[in-house]
């Protein structure tokens, strides 16, 4: 029977870019994927005929470019398009407009706030240095504190290293932004309730914590350190959906040689005398290999597809307790035509990018207060986009797709959810922007409506969770996915994590994927395939 | 030249710096703007022949270094009754909680083990903060030899003290929520509920806030030393013990004497001016005051970097709790609690979704519907306290938002009475006990204890606002950007709660960086 | 509130239809958001026209910042780094002002209009840090930047110009004075500053006048060469007249991410500005530790021999030695036949180095070549004329 050098369990766009690494140090390589498509998260399928939906993520700028680079993705077929500015739409009838012109942004803040518009200077140049020194760390693997290993103190070292590049009251101020909440850090920079609330938006997608809950300050650089082509904070669509993505990596991975396989659900990893040795698929086969990586989230790898005897009774407690909460929720919408936006002035730019509803911090907290007595968000917060005005790939001609991303929607209700309350849930949403567009009702040709039971039923996250757990401090760089197993190792032999579960966390990011594989080809003696950091100066 | 030092506030930090310097031979001078010193630690009357702590009534953490430096028994204090908690439950089954071991109706093994190692390793994450705790916090950058020594010692306290595993779970919890570790250790909601209270009152926070688990390693450090007492004829007797002592070692201590402003020249501070006009000089001036009040009332930001101003003004300083006192004319009956258990301290905190619940108005500038309590009656111990047969009750109420949307002056009776009604929910017929209360809201507090925002520990005890970043960076280490300048309240490191310790650390940098001796 | 248009990138001055008019090259640029011409018709006709005649520049887009109320003074005291106890009403003065580091933030002009109410002027967008500059005082801030509209006269036939325009009493006004007058009935404000080191006025007025000032002074064009003139050739008058510019000289405090790419007052050789024989101001402590310490560099004024422009250039402690330093900008200067360079220069041990070289790299029809050229530090202006504070200016 065909022994492989290495399986990863999972095509998600970490596992393809783990496998895609494997397979260019020489690794005969080999992907098991549950469902009859790649991608996991990262995906377009057509659900409604003539409509692709991203139907989970569904904009791209954390991806490294520097796995683009070496992973070769434009020329597999990626395209990332550039979109353009925000608005968040205001009760009053107002909006606010961040526009990509930096000239008519500039004026826009001011019209809500001249004071805003001045502090905004200050604002872009503060959350920059924080970008600088924790984008360092991405493609890097965290030292572990209670180690006494050389390797761990030299990582150790270029951490305090990078540090030392601040001055003494910067490195406090990173700590609190590293510690504060989104909220009270934009509140020394803000006056503007509409421009607090649109900034403090991108901290709370995804995570199960409030704008006033202490640690989604630093959530907000998983948004904003994201850039296309070296504009940071600016987001981009992938031409023919998320799912260009994973393909392009797919087709990589596969024109080296790579070999996938759908529709095999991996039941069981098997272990043998401590060590991985290959995995049972859900018919009974069994695939042998030197080496198994798990593009699973932490709960999934270690309580479902790993036996409880293969794990230290630690490990299976802090999966049992890592936190990986269902928050969000998500709407794929295929429109008859563009829905109008009376606030916006005719011809408005602004369409063409983000567009929210909730137009204070205390809306945005009170969205966060139900979601913790276990309801859905009765005034949420939504995150829409229509990419089929960039995308012509998407939708049928003059149609148009609609992608509306949920916070917050929990992962139980009271009673447990039914098909009943998930279209209830879309109703909520569906009003909420339906009171700023009259005419959005009536373009609807069909909506699928995901809350996090949908997405862990299909995608395989649990809860739902877009970042395969959250991302607070007890769960973030050494601490990720539980303290002493950072490494993306397991905790047998030849068994490894590479989701986003792991360092540095969630986000269409590949660097888990890429460190996992470090650690692999390290392990193997094999050359590090695997990119650097382009690094910033 | 003796050096000679103001200290502006009495509070019982304020005191316990004014014992160390003066001790160490410095010329020192208190000046208190109540007429009696002891700041939120101190005795008040109420109702006409009712006496009560004034804010902090529970003695749970002073020092042991302080006050075996200071010989603070030799002055006088007196510990008093320990005490442990009584978690109330409307159906009468309360639950029993001391430093280790949990009882009451409903609790299972389990939680009850799991009580014992929950406290036994929490406590030991607190005692691993002992070397940052008892010194100046370290400089990240341009470190002194302390410096180097704290993080030496925090170092091996963590990776040889708690172990590489214990250490591992430190780092992890150290910056989360009490909510999420509560969940992973115990089953019973009241056991939980009751846990968490000592993680959030006190804190703009609710069970759910990050940092919550910080705030309550703050809480068991006290814990390190002994359990928690009722001083005998309340606080104001374990600050009239500090303020002996500092007599005893030589300092002066002026009362009912409001300091306008502190003198600042070129940079450096020459003394304080009083709101009478009178100047006094010193070499140096000591602030018991938060950082608010000393740097932007006292100071003035013409004096000031920009910044560093600005900063300060941000610091999140708005107080959550209010205080009643209730005169009683006879011993309420909770359930089956025995006369002796009312005498412990008691809880309103039966889960802790309904902390959440009443931390959510908190959020909204809004008082908790279902408010969360913390109860003592000290007669009960001390009789001296009310008049004979009678009581007097002293309540903890959170959440009561320094800014309420509606104003505090029309609804602090309607909180008062709702706080009122909610023990008379735990014990039938209690309101028609109640012969004399009194509400402070914290609108009050911050008036008559001249504490910002009627904020317990000087502002919020987040990871933001502790340590190196407490009350801000640029003045973490006590002393201030004006030279002659240092702050010793608890507005400084390691923040709030009665532990002495930043009037301790104060009065330590003063003599290392001003001389060993006066 | 009004919707804005999102149309229009570029906020249009109130002399825009003229300006929009006379730009024969329609050469725009933004300044601070403002539609501004570079270049109205040739570079050497502006340049000439402020060195030898008449120049007028719509000032309009400069930061203009109204401060009133009982701690006006106060507050302006302990922004800036300079001492500012002998400014009067009708006077101006050059300051800069600094953050809690002592990193200069910005630079600029304040105008004492009457007791209590100053105009401060600045380069960049400061109403952030004014107003968090003003915590616990009693003073009153806006931003009045779109309120006033302001025109620099510039050159030696300045005063005539004007003088001929109608305004009377200008022959008197001494440098950094300013004249309250009024022209066809509306209000002027003229102050005798600029940006030049020439004799030269700037205008200021209310926004509805714009046009009509600008006409009245064009209006004597038959008598004198008066020329519009853009930003590319007041770079060339500022460099001459050694003035500095921040964000292009050296990177303002407010926006600066890397640590080190800040500077100081000393580093910029503003040595003279700062005064600390007055109260507090931001950045007091912080730049008396660093006067204790040797400088670590300076910006330096350098003439770069030769006449290959030394844009972006290197410079070296010696033809092919150690790298000391970058020049940040550069002109050929026409009336000094030389190259001019505002350079940030390494100083070892507080001391300028002795030998400073620049790497040259110039193309012609597009073939890159790469020379050496001298550089010599110079501590004066490159260019000064008598008649700049000359008062009464004289005939020109």
């Amino acid at each position: 029977m065909k022994k492989y050098d290495a399986i990863v369990v999972g095509a998600g766009h970490n596992g393809l870019t783990n496998a895609a690494f494997l397979v260019k140090a020489g690794l005969d390589v080999l992907v098991l994927e549950k469902n009859e498509y790649i991608g996991g998260a990262t995906v377009s399928r057509e659900l409604h005929e003539g409509w692709m939906y991203s139907n989970c993520s569904y904009v791209c700028s954390l991806f490294r470019p520097e796995i683009y680079q070496a992973l070769h993705l434009g020329e597999h077929g990626l395209e990332v398009v550039p979109l353009q500015g925000s608005t968040t739409f205001k009760q009053d009838g107002d909006y606010f407009g961040s526009y990509h012109q930096p000239a008519v942004r500039r004026r826009e803040i001011a019209r809500h706030s001249k004071r805003d518009a001045d502090a905004s200077i200050r604002f872009d140049a503060d959350i920059m240095k924080w970008c600088r020194l924790v984008r360092g760390f991405l493609l890097r693997t965290p030292p572990d504190p209670a180690s006494l290993k050389i390797r761990d103190a030299m990582e150790f070292a270029y951490l305090l290293k990078s540090f030392y590049h601040l001055t003494e009251s910067q490195i406090y101020e990173f700590i609190r932004f590293f510690t504060m909440s989104i909220a009270e850090y934009l509140e020394e920079y803000f006056e503007s309730d509409a421009i607090l609330a649109h900034f403090s938006g991108g901290s709370i997608i995804g995570t199960g914590l409030g704008v006033y809950s202490p640690g989604t300050a630093y959530v907000l650089l998983h948004h904003a350190m994201g850039d296309v082509d070296g504009n940071i904070g600016s987001w981009g669509f992938a031409r023919g959906g998320m799912g260009a993505v994973s393909k392009a990596i797919a087709s990589s991975f596969q024109s080296m040689g790579g070999e996938i396989r759908t529709q095999a659900e991996v039941q069981q990893i098997l272990v043998k005398g401590r060590q991985a040795t290959g995995v049972v698929l859900a018919t009974g086969e069994e695939v042998n290999a030197g080496v198994v990586v798990s593009n699973l989230d932490a709960k999934r790898t270690f309580l479902n597809i790993m036996e409880r005897k293969d794990l230290p009774d630690e490990l299976y407690q802090r999966a049992s307790n890592f936190k990986i909460r269902g928050s969000s929720g998500k709407l794929n919408i295929a429109l008859d035509g563009l829905p109008r936006f009376p606030a916006l002035p005719i011809g408005s730019p602004l369409t063409l990018g983000h567009m929210h509803f909730t137009d204070t911090l205390e809306r945005l907290e009170r969205a966060y207060d139900d979601w913790k007595d276990d309801c859905w968000s009765s005034d949420p917060y939504v995150d829409t986009l229509i990419p089929t005005q960039y995308d012509p790939t998407m939708s049928p001609a003059g149609k148009h797709m609609m992608s509306v991303f949920v916070q917050y929607c929990p992962a139980e209700v009271e009673g447990g959810w039914t098909d009943a309350k998930r279209d209830a849930f879309g109703e909520t949403v569906i009003d909420q922007i339906a009171s700023y567009s009259p005419n959005f009702k009536d373009l609807i040709l069909h909506a699928e409506v995901r809350t996090p039971r949908e997405i862990e039923a299909e995608v395989g996250l649990t809860e739902g969770n877009i970042f395969q757990g959250e991302l607070t401090l007890d769960q973030l760089m050494f601490n990720r996915p539980f303290p002493g197993y950072a490494q993306y190792r397991g905790p047998v032999k030849n068994m490894y994590m590479c989701g986003s579960s792991t360092h540095p966390g969630g986000g269409v990011m590949g660097a888990p994927g890429a460190n996992a594989a470090r650690e692999i080809l390290l392990d193997l003696g094999r050359e590090n395939t695997t990119p650097e950091d382009f690094g910033d100066d | 030249m003796t050096r000679s030092v103001i200290i502006v506030g009495g509070g019982h930090n304020g005191l316990i710096c004014a014992a160390y310097l003066a001790k160490a031979g410095y010329e020192v001078k208190l000046v208190e703007a109540r007429d009696r010193v002891g700041g939120g630690a101190s005795t008040v009357s109420f109702a006409g022949g009712y006496s009560v702590s004034g804010l902090a009534h529970i003695l749970h953490s002073l020092n042991e270094k302080v006050c075996r430096d200071l010989n603070l028994a030799g002055a006088g204090l007196k510990a008093g009754p320990a005490v442990d908690t009584i978690s109330l439950d409307r159906q009468g089954r309360h639950l029993t909680l001391g430093a280790n071991t949990a009882s009451g109706d409903g609790l299972s093994q389990k939680d009850i083990d799991a009580y014992r190692s929950f406290k036994n390793e929490y406590r030991a994450y607190a005692a691993a903060l002992d070397p940052l705790m008892m010194n100046k916090p370290p400089r990240l950058k341009d470190m002194d030899g302390r410096d180097k020594l704290t993080l030496a010692k925090i170092g091996m306290k963590l990776r040889f003290g708690l172990g590489a595993k214990s250490m591992r779970e430190f780092l992890r919890v150290g910056g989360i929520n009490i909510y999420d570790i509560l969940n992973e250790v115990f089953d019973n909601e009241s056991l939980k509920g009751a846990i968490a209270l000592d993680a959030v009152l006190g804190h703009h926070m609710g069970p759910r806030t990050p940092n919550t688990v910080l705030a309550y390693l703050h809480r068991l450090r006290g814990e390190n030393q002994g359990l928690p007492t009722l001083p005998p004829g309340g606080m104001g007797q374990v600050t009239q013990a500090i303020s002996d002592a500092a007599h005893g070692f030589g300092a002066t201590i002026r009362t009912g004497e409001k300091v306008k402003r502190i003198l600042v020249s070129d940079g450096k501070t020459s003394g304080v001016e009083l709101s009478n006009g009178e100047q006094l000089h010193a070499d140096i001036v000591v602030s018991n005051a938060d950082a608010k009040t000393t740097f932007l009332d006292l100071v003035g930001t013409g004096e000031l970097d920009a910044m560093f101003a600005h900063r300060v003004n941000q610091t999140r300083c708005k107080g959550t709790v209010a205080k009643v006192y209730l005169a009683l004319s006879e011993l309420p009956q909770f359930g089956d609690l025995s006369p002796e258990q009312l005498g412990h301290r008691l809880l309103v905190a039966p889960d802790m979704r309904y902390l959440e619940h009443a931390f959510n108005f908190a959020k909204y500038g809004e008082f908790s519907r279902a408010p969360v309590l913390e109860i003592t009656v000290p007669s009960i111990a001390d009789t001296s306290l009310a008049p004979a047969g009678h009581h007097v009750m002293s309540v903890s109420a959170g959440y009561a938002p320094y800014e309420l949307k509606e104003g505090w002056e029309q609804q602090r009776t309607i909180f008062m009475d709702k706080v009122i009604a909610l023990v008379g929910e735990y014990a039938p017929g209690f309101e028609q006990l109640v012969v004399g209360k009194e509400i402070l809201t914290p609108v009050d507090i911050e008036r008559e204890y001249n504490l910002t925002g009627g904020h317990w520990h000087q502002g919020e005890m987040t990871i933001d606002q502790s340590f190196m970043m407490r009350p801000v960076h640029g003045s973490a280490q006590y002393d201030t950007p004006i030279e002659g300048l240092f702050l010793c309240g608890a507005t400084a490191h390691p923040g709030g709660n009665v532990t002495g310790i930043p009037g301790h650390n104060a009065a330590q940098r003063i003599l290392k960086t001003q001389g060993e001796s006066g | 509130m009004a919707k804005h248009d999102f149309k229009q990138v570029l906020e249009p001055t109130p002399f825009h239809a003229r300006v929009d008019e006379q730009s024969l090259v329609k050469n725009w640029t933004s300044w601070n958001g403002y539609q501004t011409a570079r270049v109205y018709d040739t570079l050497a006709s502006e340049y000439f026209a402020i060195r030898s005649s008449c120049s007028v520049m719509d000032l309009t887009p400069m930061e203009k910042y109204r401060i009133t109320g009982p701690d006006a003074f106060k507050f302006l005291s302990h922004l800036v780094v300079r001492d500012i106890s002998k400014l009067q009403v009708g006077r101006v003065t050059y300051v800069l002002w600094c953050n809690d580091e002592g990193k200069v933030l910005d630079d600029g002009t304040i105008f004492q209009l009457a007791e209590n109410d100053y105009r401060l002027c600045s380069q960049h967008h400061q109403l952030d840090w004014l107003l968090l500059s003003s915590l616990g005082m009693d003073v009153n801030i806006s931003k009045e930047t779109h309120e006033v509209a302001a025109l620099a006269i510039q050159g030696p036939t300045s005063c005539s110009v004007l003088t001929e325009a109608g305004f009377r009493g200008l022959a008197q006004l001494k440098p950094f004075r300013v004249l309250q007058t009024n022209l066809h009935g509306f209000e002027v404000m003229i102050s005798r500053t600029g940006y030049t080191g020439d004799l030269g006025y700037e205008l200021w007025t209310s926004p509805e006048n714009a046009l009509e000032l600008w006409d009245a002074i064009f209006a004597v064009q038959n008598l004198y060469n008066i020329r519009p003139v853009g930003l590319d050739a007041l770079e060339i008058v500022r460099i001459e007249a050694g003035f500095i510019m921040p964000g292009d000289d050296f990177n303002t405090a407010e926006t600066t991410v890397r640590a080190d790419h800040d500077r100081s007052p000393f580093e910029l050789g503003m040595d003279w500005v700062v005064n600390f024989n007055k109260p507090y101001f931001t950045g007091k402590r912080a730049l008396i530790a660093e006067q204790a310490l040797p400088i670590r560099r300076r910006l330096v004024k350098m003439s770069v021999k030769g006449n290959k422009p030394p844009a972006d250039s290197f410079l070296y402690d010696g033809k092919s030695g150690k790298r000391i330093g970058t020049i940040k900008s550069q002109v050929w200067s026409p009336i000094l036949k030389a190259n001019l360079a505002m350079a940030d220069v390494e100083y070892r041990n507080g001391v300028a180095p002795s030998e400073v070289w620049a790497e040259i790299y110039y193309q012609k029809e597009l073939e890159w070549r790469a020379t050496w050229a001298e550089c010599r530090i110079i501590d004066k202006p490159f260019w000064s004329h008598p008649r700049r504070s000359a008062t009464p200016p004289g005939q020109f």
